[in-house]
């Protein structure tokens, strides 16, 4: 009985080891549109490195199950310190954590770095179930909002009485991003939190209510016009979160305008 | 003669039913109230997660039937069966809350941890008995005010097992806000209310009662665990009250502590009648601050006990001394001061600054290593061993596979980079289930087959036990694994319906394989329940120490009579994890044995 279950744990394991990792080398991730490459970079030396971790520690694990069992005259030796070893695996693995960590932070740092001078502007505003996406119009200024004012007829709140927010451009689940042009996101909510998530584009960001957060990116591949991608918002806000899906369309930098405005016309 | 006199007083053991068994004060009692408890609250848990999967893998189906078991939770209008979405929000609430705080950390700490303490470091009872009948009799409630939400008009709390206000705080926000949010506070209140009293019971017993030459360093690992759990639980529990009592006072008596002025919900902004606002410069981020300095800490409430299980085990069963234990401890109490800095990587996206996304990453990066040492010291403790695979020694293997399966993908999250998109994805949820719920779950079941003949006199059946184990070891990595990929393909945390985006269709098929995997997953806890009340009653008889171990609780009767030594107390002389020293006569030497009896340490 004993015998058969260390085999079977060790078969067990290395099934896991092999399929695991078969699967693992399939590309997940949705196609990249963005410039966030280092994230899919990140993401594939984690793969690697705890990849090679897994794999090791595994058959170590299969591998003793099905060594050392128990029998007429086996042996277990009576050893219970070895403060060299014990240092070492333990730097060792500090150490690679540690470069791990040092990439991780330059990553981050550069994805919360300053956005481009010449970055266009959006503003995506969550709602139960809805983003309202505005751009700024000709004069590039937001006008000022109030939650005061919202109703039916104004989600968002805008306040007419803002010379700057005549042009803006309202959109509904709606988003178009500039093809190599570097676009500001502002985040908001009017009402609980939702997550505004864009899966090709790397990009997530809480919409916290009373709180305006940025990010900014760039898309660098066209969507097709009649194949936009998603919106999905990633946290839970409420019985419609499933449902809270919006559309990116990626055009040429130069025809933003045009085809914000002829969206806004429809 | 100290001794003497408290046997002399623990001899008297209450003859009544309700006081033997009911309202009893005897740990041991306590800590089988506890389990059970907690293992029929996994049932309903386990329940819950099985009609989510079964929506996430087939919701376009027609579950007429199902309307008739659960009618608050389906439209059954028009012959068509459909689930509503707001009952799939208060089932993974409710999976997540009853699993996390009613299930994995009551049945390894509260229960075993109140059957354990007083029998392994050689006391007669916990130092407070009373306190201890009472944390029990408060945990109860607890449990009955969770439960019973799901039937109050609206139903159950429907935020997810983090309450994030505003969701949790404005009753309008979604339908379980209402009376179910009250609920899930009230049973919170209650849980942690009993949590904190077993706390100070398990550090005064395992500081004061320990019995004479037993150090601190000749605890068994799981003792070490306990202690650690109990000081987390008792820093880290607090901030949790207080924002539940904050946010009873925001839900209740119009407070701003989560909630900010500028909110318009369904289009209508939250104004007074004088046309103010209702709220003022509250901050959700403040719960969520809140809520993971408890939650973080938490994960390793449920864990620590799991790790600490595997050790023992482990040792036991490859007749080796664990390796590094002076490393391990170590390990646990570093793991145990880190847990209480890394709580902001579960809001790495929420729009915290992302200097403190910096530390939090930092912080979290330095908790791999000594979650490390731990793997590779029970490597080493396998090297060269002689392994005896029982049913628990299986559980201790599967323990520390999920271990590594689990703590690997705890690298990827942790750089915040990554996190932007993997958080709030599947694969979280493929984390957590293999590293927290996971290695707890197993650890529970490890602890239950090695420690039963402490509570029952009893065996667990081996054969059962073991089909037990493959059945679980195997779905288990079924419906947890796959959960990566579809992670990292962008597939949402608490979606209703994922077929509603393009994107997700095409993963209908890994939904499919993941749910008929964790339907079997549930199906086989049956075999495990029959083994436990059938074991109960009829199994083998145990004697002293069917395992050949040597922690003290093997050097009484099973089960231990009440005051658990019928005689004086043992000393001890050496620490528990003897096994295999080549100058002992036999291949174990136990904890109390006088040094003469076995040369060597
Ligand atoms: C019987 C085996 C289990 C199955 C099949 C299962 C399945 C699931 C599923 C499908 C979800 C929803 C994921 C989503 O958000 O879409 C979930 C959430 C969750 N589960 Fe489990 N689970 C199991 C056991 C456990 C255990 C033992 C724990 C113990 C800690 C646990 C803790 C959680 C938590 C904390 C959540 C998150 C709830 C939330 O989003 O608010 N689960 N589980
Ligand atoms: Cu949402
Ligand atoms: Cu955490």
């Amino acid at each position: 009985m004993g015998k058969l279950q260390g085999l079977l744990f060790a078969l067990a394991t290395v099934v896991l080891v092999v399929v695991s990792t078969a699967y693992f080398m399939k590309p997940w991730m949705p196609p990249l549109l963005s410039d966030r490459g280092d994230i899919d970079h990140a993401i594939w030396v984690a793969l690697v490195l705890t990849g090679v971790v897994f794999i090791l520690t595994n058959l170590l694990l299969a591998w003793f199950s099905w060594r050392y069992q128990d029998a007429e005259g086996a042996r277990a030796i009576y050893w219970h310190d070895n403060p060299k070893l014990e240092w070492t695996w333990t730097l060792v693995t500090a150490a690679i954590l540690f470069v791990i960590l040092f990439n991780a932070l330059g990553l981050w740092a550069s994805i919360n770095g300053p956005a481009p001078a010449d970055a266009a502007l959006v503003e995506v505003t969550g709602q139960q179930f809805a983003w309202n996406v505005r751009y700024p119009g000709k004069d590039g200024i937001l006008g000022r909002t109030d939650f005061k004012l919202a109703s039916q007829e104004n989600l968002i709140g805008l306040d007419p009485a803002d010379a700057a927010g005549k042009d803006d451009v309202l959109l509904l689940n709606q988003l178009y991003l500039p093809k190599d042009r570097a676009i500001r996101v502002r985040v908001r909510s009017m009402d609980v939190i939702h997550s505004f998530f864009l899966p090709q584009f790397r990009v997530k960001q809480d919409a916290m209510p009373g709180m305006v957060t940025e990010v900014w990116f760039t898309a660098k591949e066209l969507t097709p016009p009649d194949k936009p991608l998603e919106i999905a918002c990633a946290e839970h806000c409420g019985l419609g979160h499933y449902r809270m899906r919006g559309q990116v369309h990626v055009v040429a930098a130069s025809e933003l305008d045009a085809a914000v405005a002829a969206a806004a016309g429809q | 003669m100290a001794t003497h006199a408290a046997h002399a007083e623990h001899a008297h053991a209450p003859q009544a039913f309700i006081w033997k068994y009911v309202f009893s004060k005897d740990h041991k009692v306590i800590g089988i109230q506890y389990y059970v408890t907690a293992m029929l609250m996994a049932l309903v848990a386990g329940l819950l997660a099985m009609l989510i999967r079964v929506q996430l893998a087939w919701p376009e189906k027609d579950y007429t039937w199902l309307g008739k078991i659960f009618p608050m939770g389906y439209d059954v209008g028009g012959g068509f069966g459909v689930m509503r979405p707001e009952f799939y929000a208060m089932l993974f609430t409710m999976h997540g809350t009853i699993m996390v705080f009613f299930v994995l950390s009551t049945a390894p700490v509260s229960g075993f941890g109140n059957l354990l303490i007083p029998l392994q470091v050689g006391a007669r009872d916990m130092a407070f008995p009373f306190l201890n009948g009472l944390s029990y009799w408060t945990f109860l409630p607890g449990c009955l005010v969770i439960l019973a939400s799901f039937f109050v008009e609206s139903g159950a709390a429907a935020g997810g097992w983090t309450s994030y206000p505003p969701l949790s705080a404005l009753k309008g926000a979604v339908p379980g806000s209402g009376t179910g949010q009250t609920m899930w506070i009230i049973g919170m209140v209650f849980f942690i209310a009993s949590f904190t009293m077993g706390g100070l019971n398990f550090v005064t017993t395992i500081l004061n009662l320990r019995t004479k030459g037993l150090s601190m360093f000749r605890l068994p690992l799981t003792m070490w665990a306990m202690f650690l759990v109990a000081i987390l639980g008792l820093l880290a529990f607090p901030a949790l009250v207080a924002a539940c009592i904050m946010l009873v006072f925001d839900r209740h008596y119009g407070t701003s502590f989560f909630i900010p002025a500028q909110i318009a919900l369904n289009n209508v902004p939250l104004l007074t009648q004088a046309g103010t606002p209702l709220h003022q410069g509250g901050s959700p981020l403040l719960w969520q601050h809140l809520f993971w300095f408890l939650g973080h800490p938490e994960v390793y409430i449920l864990m620590l006990p799991a790790l600490g299980f595997t050790s023992d085990i482990l040792s036991t069963f490859s007749r080796r001394p664990i390796f590094g234990y002076k490393s391990m401890v170590l390990a646990m109490c570093g793991i145990g001061f880190l847990s209480f800095i890394v709580w902001g990587h579960h809001m790495f996206v929420s729009g915290m600054s992302p200097y403190l996304g910096m530390a939090f990453a930092v912080g979290t990066i330095l908790i791999a290593v000594p979650s490390a040492v731990k793997v590779f010291n029970w490597l080493a403790t396998l090297y060269r061993s002689r392994i005896r695979f029982t049913t628990p020694m299986l559980w201790a293997m599967g323990v520390i596979s999920l271990f590594i399966s689990g703590g690997l993908s705890g690298v990827w999250l942790a750089q915040a980079g990554p996190d932007i998109h993997l958080h709030d994805t599947m694969f979280v949820a493929a984390h957590f289930h293999l590293i927290m719920a996971g290695a707890a779950l197993f650890g529970v079941f490890g602890a239950t087959a090695y420690w039963f003949p402490k509570m029952f006199g009893r065996l667990m059946s081996e054969p059962l036990g073991k089909v037990h184990f493959w059945f679980t070891f195997i779905t288990y990595y079924g419906t947890f694994f796959p959960m990566h990929y579809i992670g990292i393909a962008g597939h949402m945390r608490r979606i209703y319906d994922p077929y509603q985006y393009e994107f997700l269709k095409p993963l209908q098929p890994i939904n499919e394989l993941i749910t008929m995997s964790a339907l079997i997953l549930g199906a086989s806890q049956i075999i495990f329940f029959v083994n436990f009340f059938w074991s109960a009653f009829k199994g083998k008889k145990a004697g002293e120490n069917p395992w050949e171990a040597n922690g003290l609780e093997w050097t009484t009767q099973s089960p231990p009579p009440h005051g658990n030594w019928p005689g004086e107390i043992p000393e001890v002389h050496r620490w528990p994890y003897e096994y295999s020293n080549p100058d002992a006569p036999r291949d174990h030497v136990m904890q109390h044995e006088p040094a003469g009896a076995a040369a060597g340490h």
